[in-house]
């Protein structure tokens, strides 16, 4: 308890460091605060999953409401989710923001961003929470505006305040109907309220809606590929790694914790695998198409989000048919991806803003051959690559397994119409794993092999230490994590046990430390170490074998069947290795792809080609820009009211004070 | 042979049948369409001597050798010399796109299975299992009618609709008496009949036998006139 | 732990084994073809010739490339020690499940993919996108069979599906019959295999795995495509473990073990033969018909798994 208040103190006080130092000094101040609140909520996480709940009141806010404070296994593990991120990451700011001269607002925004972070997980009250929470929507909104001057990105911070607020609105709704059921702001009497099926369920869609829309689940999620990509990259790592997280934190700590299993319908479990698998499989796809390196990854947000909560949704629909041991497995699935999905993809955004700070351009069209410029930084890229592609040896393989597994006990739910669909959301949450992999042999081959596209990467220069060091630790626990799952398994399993009473525990490693099994072993079993040691053994011997002394490599041109003067552009690059793909779903993505044909002489005489093309997100056309659209004219009608002059305003006042008096008389 | 097994080649052949229908709709050429068109007779002519063997109902044999001689084998032959004669051999683009047609046609299946499943589980019938599968052959029947252009397509559509109905009717009363079968029966081959007959009448008005071409062909007559 | 050097002694049959499998299947088609054949030792003097051979790279490889075949043959035979042919309960079978094991093959074709990327040549380029589209593809159907089969066994570890299907009667299972169907199309797709892709075919712009692998020469060559004959020897094994384990042993008995190798090599070579068959008698498919051919399968597996909630779950 105490060290996780030490890590909010060790953020605020990054944040008057960060707003009064100047030069180095500040930006050592902040990197260093940050890195230490970082470790101090691993600290915590670590502790508070092994110990029992504490809670404190603090004599914060409003005077009838103090702040009430909670340290849970539920908030201990998003604690370690943060930490496990932000450490590496105020590693890397401190090589990252060397360059950057403006860190005033940074230095401010950034820790008040951290704190509405912590401050969310830890709240126990629903007016901290939403305290929090805004400050962490307000902070984050900041610092994607970060770089003010591109009307873009003003325009992207719109959308991404519009919709955030919007999404706080819902969540507020929700907890008003919890208020309303309890009695009370505190979550103790939230979660001991009687609910009646109907309210639980307004309150379970308010809360779904409002965490689906900031977590960036489909088709909520328009804002989120405009708004990530923008932010300095450290500041994208933080917002895709761990603020999409406090969402799904959010939504597990109203839904199973406040809400309460007992109260679960069938339905519910439904919505959220549907939720779950369209926004996995609707982020791949756009995610494939995009040739800008930091949105391409914004998408994969979305899809991972969609995974978590395909994991979450069969949890769910397992908890209401009467099966706790099987709906842990699910809540652990989908929990383990969310600290996998926090390390990988912050690990790949710190990676974009290493190759965009050697290159100076996001666009993948302009890039290649950066693994002979930037070793380091690509081999760390390459581990994120391998991650998110649910391969093994690395943890994001773990996760998917575990969900896989999870939706293998469909047949178990008895209803028959279920068990079809869950094994069909299985599928696609197959189909997204293995476009990830697609998407990611193309952002590594794009970026990192081949020949580089422009003079600015062919002279790029790899990063200082301290980002290597801030990519390199991410890294190792990827590796980590997908080789030891039977370890850390075991750690989370304080979540399920507070949550659905029910542990996991001896049942992953019934077989011994070295084989992960969900339930039992004789349903499935994988080793990671086993694996890779067998891999190592076979791969050490062949290349014994094949390297007698002398032998020798030689060098020569390209061959590419003989094909004389090879040229950069030549190249496969990041839209025709999307090609198949688009035509194959043309359906979905809807693509506005024209070719124009110069030939002045003759049509075998070609003499220019250009190639247009353009993928629009639908959510941003049917969903985003009408809300928009809406807010604004709202406001253009109070802005003219204001116009009308004295008269006006006594008139609105009036008829408030005749509408009050008509509500309270 | 005992019950058990027979009731395993049934569900057997009932799953093929639902394959059938499948591949039906998966086709994109008129000639495969009609060879998996024959194929779905035969299936039904295998599964009505089966269902006779299995429960003694012997004018069932009467019946399957008819679906033989006219599903299998008539009908087919007829609609063959229909597109020799009139040179469409490919089906162009379907209305919806290919994977989508299936991907709907699987959440049609889904559906008439748990629309069936109320009904399967108070049956004692050797065949109650196949009775969903009949359902969504109906079902998928349609769906070939709505996704298709062609108008001989929409034919087969029609007659696999009629092929499941059949295929119902073993599967949830043994059968229809053989009176009413025989009546059905030359219902359908003259529908047939004169369904080829429509084909020529219509390519010679038309120049087409896409239905949107007649539509719009009509369309331009009014406006003439 | 009499097993585990057993165990070993299997992997590494089936490894040596390979290349003659995929002579066999040479040979059967040149004789379909009314053409000799080279013979079912071809492709192990292909691979003698070539790890004697000089490697030769080029000029901008990075260590990608090189490291790549080292990665696609070590996951691939690590794949390949974890599926039980002769012995039904290895030790080592417990490493991966179904998915697990795809997934290693999956770690093998993204490092194909890599390396095909990695010289920067249009057809490298090429080959990876799609080879990464259609295995994208074939994903969702693959996990579906996998489905199907794990409704019976309630498990996706393949010692228990073996030991479920061995002491279930024979019955005729529509369900079945359908993932085996699927499992068959995917399997013609993972290989490269017509009507996918064409193993035999060099500089056409219809090739997907050859052109990935165009660049290499020496024992990276021969490591590669040793790890596609691999490939296809698993996953005969692999339909023949989940459809038709019958001869194989739980324990480790010497007459039993023969008869256990009898019929594997037996089963491979009728799968073979029948694949030989498939790829004389089909034309390969237009580069965009794969897709439907690959949802084809989807839905066929799909089919399986309907049909067992429809007609074996209340039978």
């Amino acid at each position: 308890m105490i060290l996780a208040l030490g890590a909010c103190i060790a953020a605020l006080l990054a944040a008057v460091g960060g707003g009064f130092l100047r030069g180095s000094l500040q930006r050592t101040a902040l990197c260093l605060l940050l890195g230490v609140s970082g470790l101090l909520a691993i600290v915590a996480g670590m502790a508070g999953l092994l110990e029992n709940p504490a809670t404190l009141t603090l004599p914060l806010g409003l005077p009838w409401l103090p702040m009430h404070v909670r340290i849970d296994a539920l908030a201990s593990f998003f604690l370690l989710v943060i930490g496990a991120l932000l450490t590496p990451v105020a590693v890397y700011s401190q090589g990252y923001l060397r360059h950057e001269r403006r860190l005033a607002a940074m230095g401010v925004f950034l820790p008040l961003f951290v704190l509405g972070m912590f401050g969310v997980v830890l709240a126990d009250d629903a007016f901290s929470f939403m305290l929090f929470w805004e400050l962490m929507s307000v902070s984050s909104y900041f610092l994607v505006t970060f770089e003010h001057e591109q009307p873009e990105n003003r325009k992207a911070g719109f959308i991404y305040l519009l919709m955030a607020h919007l999404a706080g609105l819902l969540i507020l709704g929700s907890f008003a109907v919890l208020y309303a059921a309890g009695g009370s702001f505190e979550f103790v009497s939230m979660r001991n309220a009687e609910l009646t099926p109907f309210w639980a369920s307004v309150a379970f869609l308010l809360a779904a809606l409002g965490f689906g829309t900031k977590a960036g689940v489909a088709p909520m999620h328009g804002w989120l590929p405009d708004a990530h990509p923008v932010a300095p990259s450290n500041v994208s790592a933080l917002m895709s790694g761990i603020m999409l997280k406090v969402a799904i934190f959010g939504f597990v700590r109203l839904a199973w914790d406040l809400i309460g299993t007992a109260n679960f319908q069938w339905w519910w479990g439904v919505l959220v695998l549907a939720a779950g698998s369209s926004s996995a499989v609707f982020g791949v796809l756009f995610a494939l198409q995009q040739h800008d390196l930091k949105r391409l990854l914004a998408y994969h947000s979305i899809e991972n989000v969609g995974i978590i909560l395909i994991g979450l949704g069969l949890s769910m629909l397992l908890a209401h048919f009467g099966h706790p041991l099987l709906a842990a497995l699910g809540l652990i699935a989908g929990l383990y991806h969310t600290i996998n999905h926090a390390l990988f993809k912050g690990l790949l955004f710190m990676g974009a803003g290493a190759v965009l700070h050697a290159s100076g351009t996001r666009d993948m069209e302009s890039m290649g051959g950066l693994i002979h410029r930037m070793p380091a930084t690509s081999l760390f890229f390459l581990v994120a690559s391998i991650s998110i592609s649910a391969l093994p040896p690395f943890n994001g393989f773990v996760s998917e397994w575990l969900t896989f597994q999870t939706a293998l006990m469909a047949p178990q739910l008895g209803a028959a119409l279920l068990t079809a669909i869950v094994p069909f959301s299985a599928a696609m949450l197959a189909l997204a794993g293995a476009l990830a992999a697609a998407c990611f042999v193309k952002v590594f081959g794009v970026v990192f092999l081949g020949h580089a596209r422009s003079e600015a990467v062919a002279g790029a220069r790899e990063v200082d230490g301290w980002m290597k060091l801030g990519m390199a630790i991410p890294a190792l626990c990827c590796l980590l994590l997908g080789l030891l799952p039977v370890l850390f398994v075991p750690l989370m399993d304080a979540i399920p046990r507070a949550l659905l009473d029910v542990s996991l525990a001896g049942h992953v490693h019934a077989h011994g430390w070295l084989w992960l099994s969900p339930v039992d072993v004789s349903r499935a079993s994988y080793s990671a170490p086993v694996a890779l040691a067998g891999m190592l053994a076979i791969g050490g011997l062949a290349f014994w074998w094949l390297h007698p002394k002398g032998t020798t490599v030689r060098r020569g041109p390209i061959w590419s069947c003989g094909t004389p003067n090879l040229n950069a552009r030549m190249q496969y690059n990041a839209t025709s290795f999307s090609q198949p793909l688009r035509r194959i779903f043309g359906g979905v993505l809807q693509p506005d792809e024209h070719v124009h044909m110069e030939y002045p002489a003759h049509k075998l005489l070609t003499k220019k080609v250009r190639h247009v093309l353009h993928v629009a997100d639908p959510a941003v056309r049917h969903l985003h820009r009408p809300i928009g659209d809406f807010v604004l004219n709202l406001a253009r009608i109070v802005q003219q009211e204001h116009q009308r002059g004295i008269h006006a305003y006594l008139a609105w006042t009036f008829a408030t004070v005749l509408l009050l008096l008509a509500v309270f008389a | 042979m005992n019950t058990a097994l027979i009731q395993q080649i049934i569900d057997g052949l009932a799953a093929l049948m639902l394959l059938v229908s499948f591949s039906l709709l998966a086709q994109h050429r008129m000639l495969s369409v009609l060879h998996w068109f024959a194929v779905q007779g035969w299936l039904l002519a295998i599964t009505s001597a089966f269902v006779a063997y299995g429960t003694g109902h012997h004018e069932l044999y009467v019946s399957a050798a008819m679906t033989l001689l006219l599903k299998g084998l008539l009908l087919p032959w007829l609609l063959w010399r229909v597109i020799k004669r009139l040179h469409v051999h490919r089906e162009v683009e379907p209305l919806v796109n290919l994977t989508l047609t299936m991907l709907i046609a699987l959440g049609i299946t889904l559906f008439s299975f748990h629309i069936i499943q109320p009904i399967e589980k108070i049956s004692q019938l050797l065949t109650r299992d196949s009775m969903a599968i009949a359902t969504a052959c109906v079902l998928l029947g349609m769906l070939m009618m709505i996704t298709r252009r062609k108008a001989i397509t929409q034919v087969v559509g029609f007659l696999a609709v009629e092929n499941a109905l059949f295929f119902a009717a073993i599967g949830s009363t043994n059968g229809m008496p053989l009176v009413v079968e025989i009546g059905i029966a030359f219902d359908v081959l003259i529908a047939a009949l004169i369904f080829g007959l429509f084909f020529f009448q219509i390519r010679t008005t038309f120049d087409s036998l896409e239905v949107d071409a007649m539509h719009a062909s009509l369309v331009e007559r009014e406006e003439e006139e | 732990m009499s097993s585990l050097p057993l165990q070993i002694a299997q992997a590494l049959l089936l490894v040596l084994l390979a290349p003659v499998a995929a002579g066999f299947v040479a040979s059967v088609k040149a004789r379909l073809q009314n053409r000799h054949g080279p013979g079912l030792l071809q492709p192990w003097r292909n691979l003698a010739k070539l790890f004697a051979k000089q490697v030769v790279l080029a000029e901008n490889a990075s260590w990608i490339f090189r490291f790549a075949p080292y990665v696609v043959f070590t996951a691939t035979v690590m794949a390949a020690s974890c599926v039980p042919a002769l012995l039904v309960d290895t030790p080592l079978s417990l490493t991966a499940d179904v998915i697990a094991l795809v997934s290693l093959l999956a770690l093998a074709r993204f490092f194909l993919a890599l390396a095909g990327m990695d010289i920067g040549t249009a057809f490298g380029g090429m080959g990876a996108s799609r080879e990464m589209t259609f295995s994208a593809l074939a994903e969702p159907a693959l996990l579906m069979s996998v489905f199907v089969l794990s409704l019976g066994a309630h498990s996706t570890n393949l010692t228990t599906m073996i030991q479920h299907t061995l002491n279930t009667p024979i019955m005729l299972q529509p369900s079945l019959a359908f993932a085996l169907a699927a499992m068959l199309m995917i399997a013609l797709a993972e290989n490269g295999r017509i009507p996918v892709d064409n193993p035999t075919t060099h500089l056409e712009l219809t090739m997907v795995h050859e052109a990935m692998i165009l660049e290499y020469s020496g024992r990276h060559l021969a490591l590669m495509e040793w790890a596609s004959m691999i490939k296809l020897t698993l996953f005969a094994t692999l339909i023949i473990d989940l459809f038709m384990p019958w001869g194989m042993v739980a324990g480790p008995d010497a007459a039993g073990l023969l008869l256990a190798l009898v019929a594997w090599v037996l089963k491979i070579f009728g799968l073979l033969l029948a694949l030989s068959l498939a790829e004389t008698y089909l034309a390969k498919l237009r580069l965009f018909e794969v897709p439907e051919f690959l949802s084809m399968a989807f839905v066929i597996a799909f089919l399986g798994l309907l049909s067992h909630y429809m007609l074996e779950v209340n039978a």
